[in-house]
């Protein structure tokens, strides 16, 4: 027995998890549970927990749930990039050795862009679809919670990694032979393809979810070319995923077989090709880029109208921009690995299609700003990140153009000129609409709004944070600074530029400890909500009260206009004074506990494959069959509300006549 | 005060599948969901058309396959894409008995499928082409055995449809269950047309 316990101990707690951060980490995370624990058994809050929350089906609920998680991978996804840079801000000192330095940045990546990004852009689809189409929920709640729930094993599968068992190494795009068994032994690697296949199912429904969501859940009279625009983002999105998932989810599933398995898809010996993996997967990764920034340019259509009080300048041509971007996204995934040399035919073709997507994003560009112009513009802060993405993100798009020029592209690839690129277009794009989304339907989600002022403290810190850290990355590019480098000697002239963009990073990182002040703060002293309107809104999720009621609208409303709530107000129509004999008994899903425990088994699958050890791979696996026969067999999937409770609800909220 | 009730969506003028509106949502999504299976297996096909001339020390195609168990192989499935359609067909019709039997049958067909596919595997495998030999041998095993897998966990999930089906009859539910399953092993039939073609017919003769 003892050496069974000690065979565990190794194989858990390797010298790699050993080192001083990550026991400290250890002590944070058994800290921080202790005191969870501690706090929900105090407050006899574990069933309201469980009924409320673990359980739940309602969109708006399993919004927050992804809001929560996609900040709180946000601070984790942070901390790994001020340890980069504090590593890189002097030549020759570093404070991580190289292999933890290779760890850092590859969940950084990791996070960032599937724990942090996507479930962020799910957040504000759960949150605001359905109720700007008009809808009761989404089109299959059920699922929608499954897709949370896998997404949310997944995220803690690749978290638990550093802790128990040892990091993945081989960066966020995990290029054999990096990932090789021959190269990478350790469990880190099975980590990283086993969350992200987990997660990556729960991503594919979810696409499939908002798709139909969008296709046939409107609310009447509203037809494709009145939908607004942040709703053309969603259902072009989740398109995109639908295309873009498969192609990852078969490079993640070989390269773990070459692992687990011991077959050859991309292994130096018998054959195997791991440029085949690299056209897999950015096959994947190019669409991936547009997953993460179409619904942004969805959220900042939104808040671009609302506060410049006009209508959206050019609906057609942005309609059918983003649909061209949507499919110029399939054509472009070679320019990610133009040194690797496909040949001067296909790298110009692939040159050529990139450029050309400058075309419809130009476009958009454009009617932002005609939009804004002759508007009486409010400088509140989803507008400012707005204001802010304008010059930031034409910045990104033209070094982008820069990187697409295949022969320029020779020189700058894998250096800091492309790191600089892509965050800008990531935190500029991305992140700045992602946050100007929280705080324009932060009071829909919680029915107060978060403070302006600190909120505006937060926004500058990002903004010149952000320019501060990567404004002088372009420089370290263009003199020949690689990435993925734990250390360089002093004499490159790399010194100065260096120790900026340290600084700048933690003046992002000041931005994010005052956001995440200013959202506690907003819970207390956050000026409510009681219209539901706090913005003069343009759609119909401003026409309902904040927070929304369970049901949404008491009656599904009728769409005669685009901005189809503005078009209510200027006839002096409301969906507020209805009489008693309005309200009729609805029907919505019921809770249950299945998504949860899919989740869960799941993660059990995931965590004993990682360590190959199959018992509890076969129990994990059993649990899974188990949930979906349960679930297949279960007819109880609806509960109705009845009228008189709705009437009770509407009365309280002072929205019935008489 | 007497409240009413929202009136649900339904439609009598079409199918029983289609005529409950949430119901009916149910078959646009698994439309959806066959795109994604499209595009895991459009990976799958392409990945092998990489793979195929990498044998390294391994078999080629041409000296692994035999078409014989393939033929038979293409016989059950296909038969059983007509029996599914035939159990539709009763479904339709109101003819529970006789949608019970197509589809039992369907089924049977089916597990003669993945038998005989399994039987060629053993083959392969205990000849040494195991798929640790070659990346032509994984691409090769991936691909078609994504789609038995799929033929695998079709049989099984439609058992729990016909225990279903026994139990509560021909509801709005229960049709549209069918009828998503009927979807899905049509799909499979039309994936194992382009495996005979592109991997088996392609590899003899080349």
């Amino acid at each position: 027995m003892p050496s069974f316990v000690l065979y565990l101990v190794r194989t858990l707690f390797p010298h790699d998890v050993l080192r001083p951060t990550e026991l400290g980490a250890d002590v944070m995370i058994v800290a921080t549970g202790v005191i969870i624990v501690y706090v929900l058994t105090k407050q006899k809050k574990w069933l309201y927990l469980w009924r409320e929350w673990l359980t739940t089906v309602d969109h708006k609920k399993i919004g927050i749930m992804y809001l929560i998680a996609a900040l709180a991978m946000l601070f984790r996804g942070g901390v790994d990039a001020l340890m980069l840079r504090t590593n890189l801000a002097l030549p020759n000192t570093p404070v991580i050795d190289a292999l933890e330095y290779n760890q850092v940045f590859t969940t950084h990546g990791t996070i960032m862009i599937f724990f942090m990004a996507m479930p962020f852009i799910f957040a504000l689809f759960n949150v605001a679809v359905p109720l700007m189409i008009g809808a009761r929920d989404v089109a299959f709640p059920r699922l929608n919670a499954m897709s949370f729930w896998l997404f949310a094993f997944g995220a803690l599968l690749l978290n638990i990694a550093f802790v128990i068992g040892g990091s993945p190494d081989a960066g966020w795009t995990a290029y054999p032979p990096y990932t090789g068994l021959a190269f990478n032994s350790g469990p880190g690697e099975n980590y990283f393809f086993l969350s992200l296949l987990i997660a990556g199912i729960g991503t594919t429904m979810t696409g499939i979810n908002f798709l139909v969501t969008v296709l046939r859940m409107r609310a009447p009279g509203m037809t494709l070319m009145k939908m607004p625009m942040f709703i053309w983002s969603a259902l072009t999105t989740s398109a995109l995923i639908i295309f873009a998932f498969p192609p990852l989810t078969v490079a993640m599933a070989m390269s773990l077989f070459d692992r687990l398995f011991g077959s050859s898809f991309f292994t130096l010996a018998h054959g195997g090709l791991a440029m085949m993996y690299v056209n897999l997967f950015w096959l994947f990764g190019h669409p991936e880029v547009y997953i993460v920034v179409l619904p942004v340019f969805g959220i900042f259509s939104e808040v671009v109208a609302t506060f410049s009080q006009k209508a959206l300048f050019g609906y057609t041509v942005m309609v059918i921009s983003i649909v061209s971007i949507m499919v110029l996204a399939y054509g472009t995934w070679v320019h990610h690995f133009f040194t690797m040399g496909a040949g001067p035919g296909v790298n110009a073709f692939f040159g050529l299609s990139t450029m050309l997507i400058a075309i419809p994003t130009g476009v958009k560009i454009f009617n932002w700003i005609f939009t804004m112009w002759g508007g009486r513009i409010q400088m509140t802060v989803a507008m400012l990140y707005q204001m802010a993405f304008i010059p930031t993100f034409v910045i990104g798009g033209a070094t982008g153009i820069l990187l697409a020029t295949v022969p320029a592209d020779y020189q700058l690839h894998n250096t800091y000129f492309l790191i600089a690129h892509f965050h800008n277009v990531l935190i500029g794009g991305t992140l700045f609409g992602l946050l100007s989304g929280m705080y324009y339907w932060w009071p829909k989600m919680f029915g107060h709004k978060l403070n302006e002022r600190q909120g505006k403290w937060a926004f500058w810190l990002f903004f010149w944070g952000f320019w501060i850290t990567f404004g002088p990355q372009y420089l370290l590019g263009l003199k020949g600074m690689t990435r993925r480098i734990y250390t360089y000697p002093a004499g490159f002239g790399w010194h100065t530029l260096n120790v900026i963009s340290t600084v700048g990073a933690f003046v992002m990182g000041a931005a994010f400890v005052v956001l995440v002040y200013s959202v506690v703060y907003s819970l207390q002293h956050g000026e409510k909500d009681l219209t539901g309107d706090p913005w003069n809104g343009r759609t119909l999720e401003w026409a309902i009260p904040s927070p929304a009621p369970e049901y949404n609208f008491a009656r599904i409303p009728v769409v005669h206009e685009r901005d189809a709530w503005w078009d209510m107000k200027q006839k002096g129509q409301t969906l507020a004074s209805m009489r008693p004999e309005d309200m009729r008994t609805l029907e919505l899903p019921r809770n249950t506990p299945i998504p949860f425990l899919l989740g869960f088994a799941f993660f059990v699958v995931g965590f004993g494959m990682t360590f190959e050890w199959w018992y509890i791979v076969a129990l994990g696996a059993l649990g899974v069959v188990a949930t979906l026969i349960y679930s297949g067999f279960d007819y109880d999937e609806h509960k109705h509300i009845a009228a008189t409770e709705v009437l009770e609800i509407e009365a309280g909220l002072g929205r019935v006549q008489g | 005060m007497n409240l009413p009730v929202e009136e649900p969506k339904l439609n009598p003028h079409v199918p029983t599948e289609f005529s409950d509106e949430k119901e009916s949502v149910k078959i646009t999504g698994f439309w959806m969901f066959l795109v994604t299976d499209v595009l895991i297996f459009a990976s799958l096909f392409s990945s092998y058309a990489v793979f195929k001339n990498q044998v390294a020390q391994g078999p080629t195609a041409n000296q692994l396959f035999t078409l014989g168990p393939v033929i038979l192989e293409t016989v059950l499935l296909l038969t059983s894409s007509f029996t599914i359609g035939l159990a539709i067909y009763a479904m339709r019709k109101q003819n529970k008995a006789a949608l019970m039997t197509w589809l039992i049958l369907t089924l049977l067909l089916g597990a003669g499928f993945v038998t005989a596919e399994v039987h060629d595997f053993v083959t392969f495998v205990s000849a040494g082409a195991t798929w640790h030999k070659s990346a032509f041998l994984s691409g090769f095993y991936i691909l078609v055995g994504t789609h038995g897998a799929h033929v695998t966990f079709g049989i099984i999930w439609a058992l729990t449809i016909l225990i279903q089906v026994a139990r509560r009859g021909l509801t709005a539910v229960t049709t549209r269950k069918l009828f998503t399953f009927s979807l899905y092993w049509h799909f499979l039939d039309i994936v194992w047309i382009f495996i005979f073609t592109f991997v088996y017919l392609n590899g003899k003769i080349v």
